[in-house]
């Protein structure tokens, strides 16, 4: 397939593009932030996102969505990622419709896809326990009671975690910690009783909870998927969100590249713009031709994504491992060659540098998916 | 020799006896740093007899003459005292720009009044200092500046603006560049001028960091009258003093950090990522990336201890502090790369007490200032090429 967008991925990204950038400019974060708002992102907007189609991309067509795939949510990541606007796609869009497409009952795809699809549903997923992302780690404990089974245990950084009506959470109901045989995915309702949820202010300004189960009570229908055998249909739907999380870190480096270009052409010092001297040059066209590489190793993950999630795994670690590490050189040389402008938090540039953290640290970071690759390939 | 192992042994005693146990701890935030000034306060009990008894001493700063409130420390000496206290884990008793900056200059090109009026006023601990060399259009190419002082009898006349300008809004007096001759060329025209900042017309606004905290400040100065007697050095010589000033500010950011004191790298990765039955890192690309820092650091440590031995030795170039400044601060960044990926999840917390009000993050963003504070690490290669190698054009 060619690694360019079709017209109407195209068409997709300019109005992606042109209502991000009218509605949720990186003021839009920076209002919520400094307003301590308490959702982190706007319901007005979101509604917006339903009425475009954008909540429901990845949604069938029978449930209420456009039945998009993974290409057309990059697509849509991108244009977040350069204005780091705060949204429930992430979360609600991405992960969740893909975990209920994927390894929801009938029954279950009824009930809530169509709800994610006209935005009246949020959901999140909850999979990280320790300060690592590490999901074969998990420890939260699902012990068999009854007909269904009770969750005992903690999470960390489960985005949007505290305006979810609907958790996805990864659980251990056999073996233990280390193993790939075991592990469960629950939908679990977050007014569940036993269940705690801490939203936590994180560097970036956006959305993530600590959660805690204690003893909570979930029913033989609320497993998503196979008891014990929940890890491959968690894996293809890390491996979806990964290839968005890739997505957004290259539309958040090609927005602090191209702002820094302009500042390059715009600073004079020494009698003339800074992008005259050639240290700045080089460095520009270097971090240039790292964007172009990881832009074009990113789409072909999320190709292959729709081609096979099952065997996409490879091209997947290659573009969150290119990602993180382009990400983190694109916000690092933006604040350097903004000079003391750039450590202003008056200036965006900041803004991008917090959010290329986070996003480096969301669903594995470069050394992570760097060490996936290797042991993937047998050494 | 032997005197040099006999004073090491004093030096330790004294210091086991005189320095408080809370003293010897970590810093854990920038309030438990002593920065002096009149409107200073203690953060602890400990914190005020530490420096008092230093300061008692002549060791707030051990090498500057004893007439001046120092120690009179020769070279060796207080190699020994700096290294006694890093065993011990001591904190610096005051910490100023008065020492790291503004003393030095004035000890080579002040006057001897001068010296008499503001030096025991820094060991002391009493005057706080900024330092006004950045304007807006004025960073990388400081010489342009463009704050005026113009004669009026006995005085000068000060309007302009500088920016970045650090704790310039609880600094006491500030030593600032000012150009007193428009006319010649650049670098011919600036002097370099010291005032109260509770002088008339002087005003400063807080600029917001991305860390979230505002250590520096626009500052505004507004037909600040300021006796000509208080130029240091000749009258639009001023970038002499500057640059020697900028040499031993380079020489004190770039041992920024806290190189070798409190827990190793991998011990606090070891704490998030896990270890396995030998104790090496579960993370093994994590585990070389913090190796090769710390080879790098240990090679740092030398080298900045060889760059004093040889200025003591009178072979050192004196545009070296630009290469050490280049190599510590890039290095000090990647330290909090590694910090922030040892931490993981937890690092990324900004405000719960948990994570101590999101002190790593705010720590780790505030090291990106380090290669652009003092001269950008762009500029401190352009220095090595020009000064050092000689490079044509450079
Ligand atoms: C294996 C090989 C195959 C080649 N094949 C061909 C061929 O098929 N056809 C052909 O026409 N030529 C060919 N060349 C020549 C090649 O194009 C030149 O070597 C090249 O342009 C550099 O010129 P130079 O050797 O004169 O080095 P110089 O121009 O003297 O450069 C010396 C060094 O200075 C650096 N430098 C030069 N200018 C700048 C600048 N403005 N900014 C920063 N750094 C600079 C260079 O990068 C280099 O490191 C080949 C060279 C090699 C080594
Ligand atoms: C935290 C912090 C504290 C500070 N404290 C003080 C203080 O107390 N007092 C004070 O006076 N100043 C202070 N500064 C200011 C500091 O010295 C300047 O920010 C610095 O000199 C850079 O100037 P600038 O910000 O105008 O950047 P610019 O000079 O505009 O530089 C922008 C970019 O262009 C690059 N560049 C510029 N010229 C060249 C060249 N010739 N070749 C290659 N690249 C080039 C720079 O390296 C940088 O990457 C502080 C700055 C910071 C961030």
């Amino acid at each position: 397939m060619a690694l360019v967008l079709t017209e109407e991925q195209s068409m997709l990204r300019d109005s992606a593009r042109g209502l991000i950038s009218d509605k949720a400019p990186v003021a839009h974060l920076r209002g919520l932030r400094d307003a301590k708002d308490t959702t982190g992102f706007s319901r007005e907007l979101w509604t917006t996102f339903a009425e475009m189609g954008f909540s429901g991309l990845l949604v069938p067509d029978q449930f209420g969505g456009s039945g998009l795939g993974c290409v057309e949510a990059g697509i849509v990541m991108e244009e977040i990622g350069r204005t780091l606007m705060p949204s429930p796609f992430l979360a609600t869009s991405v992960l969740a419709a893909s975990a209920l497409s994927r390894g929801g009952s009938e029954a279950q795809k009824a009930q809530h896809l169509p709800k994610i699809a006209d935005g009246s549903l949020l959901a999140a997923l909850a999979i990280d326990e320790g300060a690592k992302h590490r999901p074969l780690q998990t420890k939260l404990q699902a012990t068999r009671a009854g007909n269904g089974f009770k969750l005992s245990g903690d999470k960390a950084f489960v985005v949007d975690g505290h305006t979810a009506d609907l958790l996805i959470v990864a659980a251990r109901s056999a073996g233990s910690a280390g193993d790939k045989n075991g592990l469960t995915l629950f939908l679990v309702d977050p007014k569940a009783k036993g269940l705690a949820v801490e939203r936590t202010a994180m560097v970036d300004s956006h959305n993530a909870a600590r959660i805690v189960f204690d003893n909570v009570e979930v029913n033989a229908d609320s497993v998503l998927g196979e008891v014990d055998q929940g890890f491959g249909l968690l894996e293809g739907v890390l491996n979806i969100g990964r290839g968005a999380v890739a997505s957004e870190m290259v539309g958040l480096s090609d927005e602090v590249f191209g702002r820094t270009v302009t500042y390059l052409k715009e600073r004079k010092q020494f009698g003339k713009a800074i992008g005259e001297f050639q240290a700045l040059q080089h460095r520009a066209a270097e971090l240039y031709i790292d964007i172009e590489i990881t832009r074009a190793a990113v789409l072909k993950a999320l190709q292959a994504l729709d081609a096979d999630v099952a065997k996409a795994a490879t091209a997947v670690a290659v573009a969150k491992a290119r990602a993180g590490t382009t990400a983190t050189l694109a916000v690092q040389e933006g604040v350097q060659m903004h000079g003391g402008m750039g450590m202003t938090d008056q200036f965006d540039i900041g803004f991008f540098m917090k959010r290329a953290r986070v996003c480096q640290e969301l669903f594995g970071d470069s050394n992570f998916h760097t060490d996936q690759l290797a042991s993937g390939k047998g050494y | 020799m032997a005197d040099l192992e006999k004073f090491r042994a004093e030096t330790r005693a004294w210091l086991e006896q005189n320095c408080p146990a809370e003293m010897r701890k970590p810093m854990t935030s920038d309030g438990d740093t002593f920065w002096g000034g009149r409107n200073t306060k203690f953060s602890s009990e400990a914190r005020r007899v530490w420096f008092e008894r230093m300061r008692d001493k002549g060791w707030t700063v051990p090498h500057w003459p004893k007439e001046y409130g120092g120690g009179g420390l020769d070279g060796e000496e207080a190699k020994i005292v700096r290294q006694e206290m890093a065993a011990i884990g001591a904190r610096q008793p005051l910490t100023s720009f008065g020492i790291s900056m503004l003393g030095p200059a004035l000890l080579k090109y002040g006057t001897e009044e001068q010296k008499k009026e503001h030096l025991p006023k820094i060991t002391a601990g009493l005057i706080r200092w900024c330092q006004g060399y950045s304007e807006p259009n004025a960073g990388s190419d400081l010489a342009s500046l463009q704050t005026r002082a113009v004669g009026d009898g006995d005085d000068y006349i000060i309007n302009g603006q500088k920016i970045w300008t650090s704790y310039a809004n609880y600094a006491d007096w500030i030593f600032c560049l000012v150009r007193t001759d428009p006319a010649a060329k650049k670098h011919d025209g600036i002097s370099f001028i010291l005032f109260d900042m509770t002088s008339k017309g002087v005003s400063t606004k807080p600029i917001l960091l991305i860390s979230g905290y505002s250590p520096f400040c626009e500052t505004f100065f507004d037909n600040v009258r300021v006796p000509k007697s208080h130029v240091v050095g000749t009258v639009n010589r001023g970038w002499d003093v500057a640059k020697y000033l900028l040499q031993h500010e380079r020489a004190m950011i770039s041992g920024m950090g806290e190189r070798g004191v409190g827990r190793p790298l991998g011990q606090i990765a070891a704490d998030s990522v896990g270890a396995d039955a030998q104790g090496k890192l579960d993370d093994a690309q994590l585990r070389s990336q913090i190796a090769n820092f710390e080879v790098d650091e240990a090679a740092l440590a030398a080298a900045a201890e060889r760059a004093v031995d040889l200025a003591k030795a009178g072979q050192s170039h004196p545009a070296f502090s630009s290469a050490m400044k280049y190599y510590g601060t890039e290095l000090n960044k990647r330290r909090y790369e590694i910090l922030m990926s040892a931490g993981g999840i937890d690092a990324l917390e900004w405000e719960s007490d948990r994570s101590r009000g999101g002190a790593r993050p705010r720590a780790w963003l505030r090291t990106k200032a380090n290669s652009i504070e003092g001269g950008t690490s762009e500029v401190m290669l352009g220095i090595v090429a020009k000064r050092i190698l000689d490079l044509p054009g450079a």
